[in-house]
């Protein structure tokens, strides 16, 4: 299983070294964060928009399977059996999950075991000595799923003991210190990895799960579509009213993002002067347009002026203009920021 | 020989490749694969799973917000190595 950070793709190079055929798998959930954000915003557009996991498998020689689990990921989330980490992550359950899909591909692929870079002790819920076995046996794939990095801290697996693998030559981390992978990777000639400082899936993001729980609570569902899970990763999101809020657009690569949902949204722009693209979400009364034009109007060049003139565009293409007078910085209520 | 179009337009990286890997699946060696993206990370990402996995880019265009991979789907037989225990 690779995740496009340095642990899977050293457990893999460790199977690799052993003159093993190793493919690899990554799961995408709709929540990862990879290059998504970096696509949308413009001025994150020198940054190499790579995925991790694809040059991951680039530097291993091997090829990659990346899996849509985005539908069957919505029961991980929603009802989690071992519950949430410290914000919206459902670890425990989402890798049991993610072991469990990649046995089934095993199978279905005529495929023996399967790795992952799991180290005991690394991570504060999914990865203790108590959850190994856990997802071991939760996710049925039990003694086929192998960690090549802590593998001598455990059992041995079906490939240890049937000498498949050489346990030998497997190792033995633990703990948070990422010491003894640096120099794993530095013995393996491994120079470039990513180590994303806020984890590979927004779940872990504290901002992002208050947008999702915001999401929920004010749509009274916790149902969601891929579409939703994007737009919480995108603009300045304002709730002034329970019933709708504004996404509004930061820079020029977002708006041209949000301008892909125009069909879906009401939308909002400034026309007498330079503004943003703001999309409502929810349903929004007549009587509370104003607010939403003077909130939108805020956040344009016009936000100085008496009055600004803002188009409201419907779904079916029907448009409106609005005369507003801009909201002051210091009348939009903190609370209304999620 | 057939060529088909696949529209990922709207769609950000990975779910381009996930498509573009779905869909080539049930495509033959030598077929040719246009995929239509707004994501210009494609651009990087088609190519380097092209590569790994052993298809071909005939060409990559750019234009107007758009990013177009243009295919050639490669024989994707398994190739698994027998394991060895002598290392
Ligand atoms: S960080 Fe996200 S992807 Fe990783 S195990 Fe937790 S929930 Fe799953």
């Amino acid at each position: 299983m690779i995740s496009g950070g340095l642990d899977s793709m050293l457990a893999a190079r460790t199977i690799q070294e052993q003159g093993i055929h190793v493919e690899g798998i990554n799961f995408f959930t709709g929540f990862c964060v990879e290059g998504h954000t970096h696509a949308i915003r413009e001025k994150d557009k020198a940054k190499p928009k790579r995925n991790n996991s694809l040059w991951v498998a680039e530097q291993l020689g091997i090829k990659l399977h990346i899996v849509d689990v985005i539908e069957e990921y919505k029961n991980v989330l929603l009802n989690p059996k071992h519950g949430y980490g410290q914000h919206m992550n459902p670890c425990l359950d989402c890798k049991i999950f993610m072991v469990n899909k990649a046995k089934q591909w095993i199978v279905e692929n005529d495929f023996d075991f399967i790795i992952t870079g799991e180290v005991i002790g690394q991570r504060p819920m999914s990865q203790r000595k108590a959850t190994m076995p856990i997802v071991a046996r939760e996710s049925g794939a039990d003694d086929l799923l192998l960690r090549p990095l802590c593998a001598k801290n455990l059992p041995a697996t079906l490939p240890e003991r049937e000498g498949w693998v050489d346990r030998e030559k497997l190792h033995d981390i633990t703990g948070r210190s990422r010491k003894p992978q640096m120099a794993m990777a530095k013995d393996f000639g491994i120079d470039e990895y990513s180590q994303p400082a806020g984890g590979c899936c927004f779940l872990t993001d504290k901002y992002y799960s208050a947008k999702l729980v915001d999401l929920w609570k004010a749509r009274d569902s916790r149902e969601y579509e891929l579409d939703d899970v994007m737009l919480l990763k995108v603009g300045r999101h304002i709730r002034p009213q329970p019933h709708y809020k504004l996404i509004i657009a930061r820079e020029e690569g977002e708006g041209r993002f949000l301008e892909g949902y125009k069909k879906d949204y009401i939308s909002m722009k400034c026309v007498s002067h330079q503004g943003p693209l703001v999309l409502i979400d929810g349903t929004i009364a007549a009587e509370d347009l104003y607010l939403a034009a003077s909130i939108t109007a805020r956040y344009g060049q016009g936000r100085e002026a008496e009055q600004v003139e803002i188009n409201v565009l419907y779904q079916d293409g029907a448009e409106r203009c609005l005369q507003v007078k801009p909201m002051l910085e210091q009348d939009i209520p903190k609370a209304w920021f999620i | 020989m057939t060529r088909e179009v696949l529209n990922a337009r709207r769609l950000l990286c990975p779910l381009p490749v996930i498509r573009t890997q779905d869909k080539v699946k049930k495509m033959q060696p030598g077929d040719q694969l246009e995929v239509i993206c707004t994501d210009p990370g494609v651009m990087q990402d088609i190519p380097t799973w092209c590569r790994i996995n052993g298809h071909k880019v005939l060409e990559l265009l750019s234009g107007d917000h758009e990013y177009t991979v243009i295919l050639e789907v490669g024989d994707d037989k398994l190739n698994k190595l027998p394991i060895d225990l002598t290392m």
